[in-house]
Parts: structure tokens; C-alpha cells; sequence
């Protein structure tokens, strides 16, 4: 049986230098972030230089992903989130991006692994402590004191809010993480499965038919977890961003 | 440019395509208003999230809700854990962590359940509608 881990290997394809004494190598996972972000800016930039008022198609695509994203932010985080509008729509397309590339075969998925989540969730973390405290001061701090709680009990719910929202990169970063690893096991293990079938023959082959539909199946399921978890990652953001921009429940 | 030599040419034209032109975009403003609702400029800063869990399939909202209580537990046990250590205090600080982090790890859940699904029953989400 094909090992189902194997396609989360890191490969070091060049490496670029050695700072104090470690190595900076250009590897298989920053080779498909490049293309992901070669992508989209060939999509974002591209469609939009004709900047025909009609729009074509790949015209259409870079304008029904700005108005998604935009009204995203609106939704969630009022008009004023739309000064991070530049953030938001960055992580969506890099997420959404790097999930559907990661779905064609023999490629490699940047967000199935733990580091670029964590890296990225903490980037809307700091962006929303820094800003929240440069905007609100030291009225920030009424984010993790919920009016309406008798006295006695307050120091304890002041302490849970904390540690709520310490939790919130953690829940933020894993979600998409383990989405991303689980829906590529699960296919690699149901597409060994055919392999493996049929090997028996003529009743392996009739077998091999059944988890043969099934990969097809998830892999339709793996598109819409694709879209999803960039979907929900960027609705968090815009939740936690809010946060930023009206402290005080 | 060529508006320059046009002006030398026809003083009258450029304004009257100005206005022709401003007066056409104010007729396609009101028939864009009339197809569609127009963009309100302050739609509020709360959502309605109404549309979030319309879109979020049942996977997805399962997904979130437990990843929400498992990322409080482990951040309570990960802060008591490395307050013991620094302290030298093992089986304590953990112990009160795992159980702070467990509460937070609800409080998340219930946070995150009311802002999906709308309606919510209890008083966080007066506390979050201000």
C-alpha cells in the first residue's frame, strides 16, 4: 500500500544560503507558494489591465472574487474593515488558491501543513493586537470584560476571556490544517485502495469499481472543503478584525 | 491633450458632452438602484449571519464548533504547563489550566454557535450585539 503521509514530504530542491548556520532552502512547499501567488496575481493583475466595462471572463473572475471578499468584510466587520481589505483578500485567494492547486495530482498542498496555518493565523492575531491597541488604547482591554457580571465573579471570566481568545489562533490555524491533511489522507488511501484490488484479477477488478467512485466523490467533497475553509478562515479573520475596530461587546 | 485643441474648435461641445455624460451615469445610477438594492453605506457592524451558516455545510460547522473546545484545551493546558515549569509547581498549574481552558473552550463554542446560527438563547449574545 502506497504510503499515504508521503505526499506531505518536504523536498529540498536549492538551497539559497546559510544564516548563522542554518539552511535556507528553496523546497517543494515554497515552490507551490510561489505558484500560488504567481497565479493570482497573474489573474488579478492580468484580467484587470484591459479593464474593459464589460468584463470577459477572467475579467469576471477577478471582479466576482473583489465583490465576495468585499462583501465579506462588510458583512462582518462594517465599512471600516475595508481599510484591511488588502490582508483579507490576500489570505482568501492564497488560501483558496494553494487548496485547489493542492487537489491535482502529484502537487504538493502548502496549507496541509501546520507551519504556514500557524504562520498565517498569527499574522491576523498580531494584526489585531497591534491595531486594536493603536486605534482603542487601553480601552482594547474592555475586549475580555463583558459588562453585566457581578463583581465577585468577574476576575475568574476575565481570566477565561483570556485564554479564549489566546485559544483563537490555535482553533483558527488547526481547522484548516486538519481539513487539509484528513481530506488528502482520506483520498490517498481510498485511491490505494484501487491499486490494491485490482491486483486480484477479474473479481478485483469489479471490486476496484467501488472505492474507484468513492475517490471521485471526495474528490468533489475535497473542492467544496477547499472553498470552505478558505471561506471560513476569511470570515474568522473579519470576525476577529472586528474585534479590533469595536472592542467592547 | 486633445481637449486643448477641442475647446479652440468648438467652445460649446465639451461641456455639453460633459453634461450629457454626468446626466447618462446619473440615468444609469437610478436604473442600477431600480434592477438591485443599492449598497447601503452602513450595513452595521455586526453581521447577519444569517448568511454564514446558510453556506457552511453541517461538516464544516461540526468541524469549527469541536476545533473551537479543543483549541481552548489545549491553549489552558499548553499556559499551565509552561507556568509549572517556570514555577516548579508540576501537577498544579496544569490541572487549574486544563479546567480554565475547558470553561473557555465552551465559552468559544457557545460564542461561535450564536454567531451562526442567528437566533441565541442565551446572554453572550446580548453581550456581543452592542
Amino acid at each position: 500500500m502506497a504510503d499515504p503521509i508521503h505526499q506531505f514530504e518536504i523536498k529540498k530542491l536549492f538551497t539559497i544560503g546559510n544564516i548563522g548556520g542554518h539552511e535556507i532552502a528553496f523546497t517543494n512547499s515554497a515552490l507551490f507558494m510561489v505558484i500560488s501567488v504567481g497565479l493570482i496575481s497573474a489573474l488579478v493583475i492580468g484580467s484587470t489591465s484591459g479593464r474593459g466595462l464589460v468584463p470577459g471572463r477572467l475579467q469576471s473572475v477577478a471582479e466576482l472574487s473583489y465583490e465576495f471578499v468585499a462583501n465579506t468584510i462588510r458583512s462582518t466587520a462594517g465599512t471600516e474593515g475595508m481599510k484591511f481589505f488588502p490582508l483579507v483578500f490576500s489570505l482568501f485567494m492564497f488560501i483558496l488558491v494553494a487548496n485547489v492547486i493542492g487537489l491535482v495530482p502529484y502537487t504538493f498542498t502548502v496549507t496541509s501543513h501546520i507551519i504556514v496555518t500557524v504562520s498565517l493565523a498569527l499574522l491576523v492575531f498580531v494584526t489585531v493586537l497591534v491595531y486594536g491597541f493603536w486605534k482603542n488604547g487601553l480601552k482594547f482591554l474592555k475586549l475580555f470584560v463583558p459588562s453585566g457580571i457581578p463583581i465577585y465573579i468577574l476576575p475568574l471570566i476575565v481570566f477565561i476571556e483570556v485564554l479564549s481568545f489566546l485559544s483563537r489562533p490555535v482553533s483558527h490555524s488547526i481547522r484548516l490544517f486538519a481539513n487539509m491533511l484528513a481530506g488528502h489522507i482520506t483520498l490517498k488511501v481510498f485511491a490505494s485502495f484501487v491499486t490494491m484490488l485490482a491486483g486480484f484479477g477479474i473479481a478485483g477488478w469489479i471490486g476496484a469499481a467501488l472505492p474507484l467512485a468513492l475517490v471521485v466523490a471526495l474528490t468533489a467533497l475535497e473542492l467544496l472543503v477547499a472553498f470552505l475553509q478558505a471561506y471560513v478562515f476569511t470570515i474568522l479573520t473579519c470576525i476577529y478584525l472586528n474585534d479590533a475596530i469595536h472592542p467592547g461587546h | 491633450m486633445s481637449d486643448g485643441t477641442r475647446d479652440k474648435h468648438d467652445p460649446e461641445s465639451p461641456p455639453a458632452d460633459e453634461a450629457a455624460l454626468s446626466a447618462r451615469l446619473a440615468r444609469l445610477g437610478r436604473r442600477l438602484d431600480q434592477v438591485g438594492p443599492s449598497r447601503s453605506p452602513e450595513p452595521g457592524p455586526v453581521r447577519s449571519s444569517a448568511d454564514a451558516s446558510a453556506s457552511a455545510s453541517g461538516w464544516a460547522r461540526g468541524f469549527r464548533l469541536s476545533s473551537e473546545l479543543v483549541a481552548g484545551v489545549l491553549v489552558g493546558a499548553g499556559l499551565g504547563w509552561l507556568i509549572d515549569r517556570w514555577l516548579g509547581t508540576l501537577p498544579w498549574g496544569l490541572m487549574l489550566f486544563l479546567l480554565l481552558g475547558f470553561a473557555a473552550g465552551v465559552l468559544n463554542v457557545m460564542r461561535s454557535a450564536g454567531l451562526m446560527s442567528g437566533g441565541v438563547p442565551d446572554s453572550t449574545a446580548e453581550r456581543r450585539k452592542d
